[in-house]
């Protein structure tokens, strides 16, 4: 009896260790990362271009063309997400195609973001001519993120009960009235959330603007969206792997680093609010 | 009533939908177009199992089992640190800990899951490869090793995530009946509650390892590069994933390195669509039992 206890208490133990482990590892990445960004970061720094071939200056280019890639990318990729949720689950016939949809879906979350660069870079970049560009890259990461604003636009009007469709229906409203006015509006709060935390992962994603979109160096912001940009990941890629002058432009790296996951935390911390709010409130 | 805008309504979210069989055919099209025609110059088993990458010799080599060991090493790698902690603390939060710190570890772990790779990146470049050439005395700490800890931690979160997600599932039912018949919370966990949701831990660990092997950045920082098989794990090595991004740049459209590239990323694709496959099996036979 004392030995089952005994083990049972070093099991647990055990684990706690292993959460302590992963605690402190991510602790101190974090305190690594904004130890050495935190200091570099200052308002010139996030107003102005690069300079020197990026050994000094700030990063400002980078942050604009990063705004709009996301914002653009999200643009393509809400209205499409929003309304293949609506018809998967307020139509959703032939079932087979639903199948279809729906493996596709689960096919395009799972496929790796550099496979989504080689994708644009064929049909945006060079089979359609974009060049690369804040369009091309734009919509490589709508693809993206596209698996992504479907399933939480599913989840969010899933969870409306079917008593507010009926209700809606009994009183003589049509399906699309239904789904306009009441599942819609209900769904709403949760369907912004999912998106919310779409737009954190767009805004951090490398690998699909590198052919697409990105550029190493701009002193110059994009003329529209057929021209190239500086954004925030890519550039801190590029200070890590380009260029000689390490001592200073390692520096530079952090303090990017430190503008994007704030800018990716807040964003997602935002949506985490949101959620536990609305759960909160919610009395149904 | 209306129902020429009750049908455009329809045909409109209708239309919408077709996009992503669209894209997914555009994916997949628009690999093997590019890709395929290596084959023309080097057989398929050379491709695969060849173990000479030369693309830019004058006589160019394309042989990819070196990449695909480099991807299958950093990616076990990962698993081994990602998943004893990521499960560890998953069955933590969810069977040990209070109520109040698990509304708290959630929102946490879910944050973390969303820090862009290129951060982690960084820190593996910058912070832990120069930390592990000095501890180990080596040459360079851009190697196996050094990739597999930072590739876990990022995957961490994932499994932690998902892991917890199918503990939280198992009826309470269960741990009441176990604990009443005067099993230890120990054995609880052990014999009663993880084997309930296995199958959600199967998945968990099946979703991270397509994140690890189809990671970029991390891999393409921190890996060092060399595309030799690695003999042991403080060599360097060039997963396939980092051969796709380090060399991209180099190629003409439609030479053979290009498409050689292409070629790699069918192979990346085929892989995690094998396992997302997989997975669903495992996930689809949970929610029909």
């Amino acid at each position: 009896m004392t030995y089952r206890r005994l083990k049972s208490h070093i099991g647990i133990n055990l684990l706690r260790l292993c959460l302590a482990v992963t605690a402190l590892f991510l602790i101190a990445f974090l305190f690594r990362i904004f130890s050495k960004g935190l200091s570099v970061i200052s308002w010139q720094f996030l107003t102005t271009p690069p300079k020197n071939s990026m050994t000094a200056g700030g990063i400002y280019p980078a942050l604009v063309g990063t705004f709009w890639l996301t914002v653009t990318s999200i643009g393509i990729a809400f209205p499409l997400g929003i309304m293949t949720a609506i018809w998967l689950n307020a139509y959703g016939k032939p079932a087979w195609l639903v199948r279809i949809i729906r493996i596709s879906i689960n096919t395009l979350a799972g496929v790796p973001s550099i496979i989504y660069g080689l994708f644009g870079m064929a049909l945006f970049v060079n089979m359609l001519r974009f060049d690369v560009s804040i369009i091309a890259g734009a919509l490589t990461l709508a693809v993206l993120a596209l698996p992504m604003i479907i399933n939480a636009s599913e989840e969010a009007l899933k969870s409306v009960p079917v008593d507010f469709r009926d209700a809606s229906l009994a009183l003589g409203a049509t399906k699309r009235q239904t789904i306009m006015r009441v599942l819609i509006p209900t769904a709403l709060p949760n369907i912004l959330t999912g998106t919310i935390i779409s737009i954190g992962r767009v805004a951090g994603e490398t690998a699909p603007i590198m052919f697409t979109a990105a550029t190493f160096y701009s002193r110059r912001l994009p003329n529209g969206i057929f021209d190239e940009v500086m954004a925030l990941p890519y550039h801190i890629y590029a200070l890590m792997t380009e260029g000689t002058k390490a001592e200073s432009q390692v520096p530079i790296a952090y303090g990017t680093a430190v503008v994007l996951l704030m800018l990716v935390l807040s964003i997602s911390a935002t949506a985490i609010i949101i959620r536990y709010r609305i759960r909160k409130k919610r009395k149904w | 009533m209306n129902t020429y805008k009750e049908k455009l309504f329809k045909a409109l979210t209708y239309t919408a939908s077709l996009f992503v069989i669209i894209f997914l055919f555009g994916i997949i099209y628009s690999i093997f177009r590019e890709g395929l025609p290596i084959l023309k110059v080097v057989k398929l088993q050379d491709f695969i199992f060849g173990s000479a990458w030369y693309p830019t010799h004058e006589i160019p080599e394309f042989g990819i089992w070196t990449l695909i060991i480099g991807s299958v090493y950093v990616t076990l790698g990962a698993l081994v640190v990602a998943l004893p902690l990521g499960l560890g603390s998953a069955v933590y939060i969810s069977e040990v800990a209070s109520p109040r710190m698990r509304e708290i570890a959630k929102p946490i772990i879910e944050l973390l899951a969303a820090i862009p790779s290129v951060i982690y990146g960084l820190f593996g470049m910058a912070f832990l490869a120069p930390a592990v050439r000095q501890w180990f005395n080596l040459p360079t700490g851009l190697n196996v090793f050094t990739s597999s800890i930072i590739l876990g931690i990022m995957v961490i979160p994932i499994i932690a995530s998902m892991s917890e997600d199918a503990l939280s599932t198992v009826p309470k039912a269960l741990r009441e009946s176990s604990l009443a018949l005067g099993a230890t919370k120990w054995e609880t966990i052990v014999r009663v509650v993880v084997p309930a949701a296995k199958r959600g831990i199967i998945g968990s660990t099946l979703i991270g390892f397509g994140r690890a092997i189809g990671e970029t950045m991390v891999v393409l920082m921190v890996a060092g590069g060399s595309a030799k098989i690695p003999s042991s794990i403080f060599h360097s090595t060039r997963p396939m994933t980092s051969a796709i991004a380090a060399e991209m740049g180099e190629t003409v459209v439609g030479d053979l390195h290009y498409q050689s590239l292409f070629a790699i990323a069918i192979v990346l694709f085929l892989i995690t669509f094998a396992t997302n496959i997989f997975t669903e099996i495992v996930f689809l036979k949970r929610s029909a039992r």
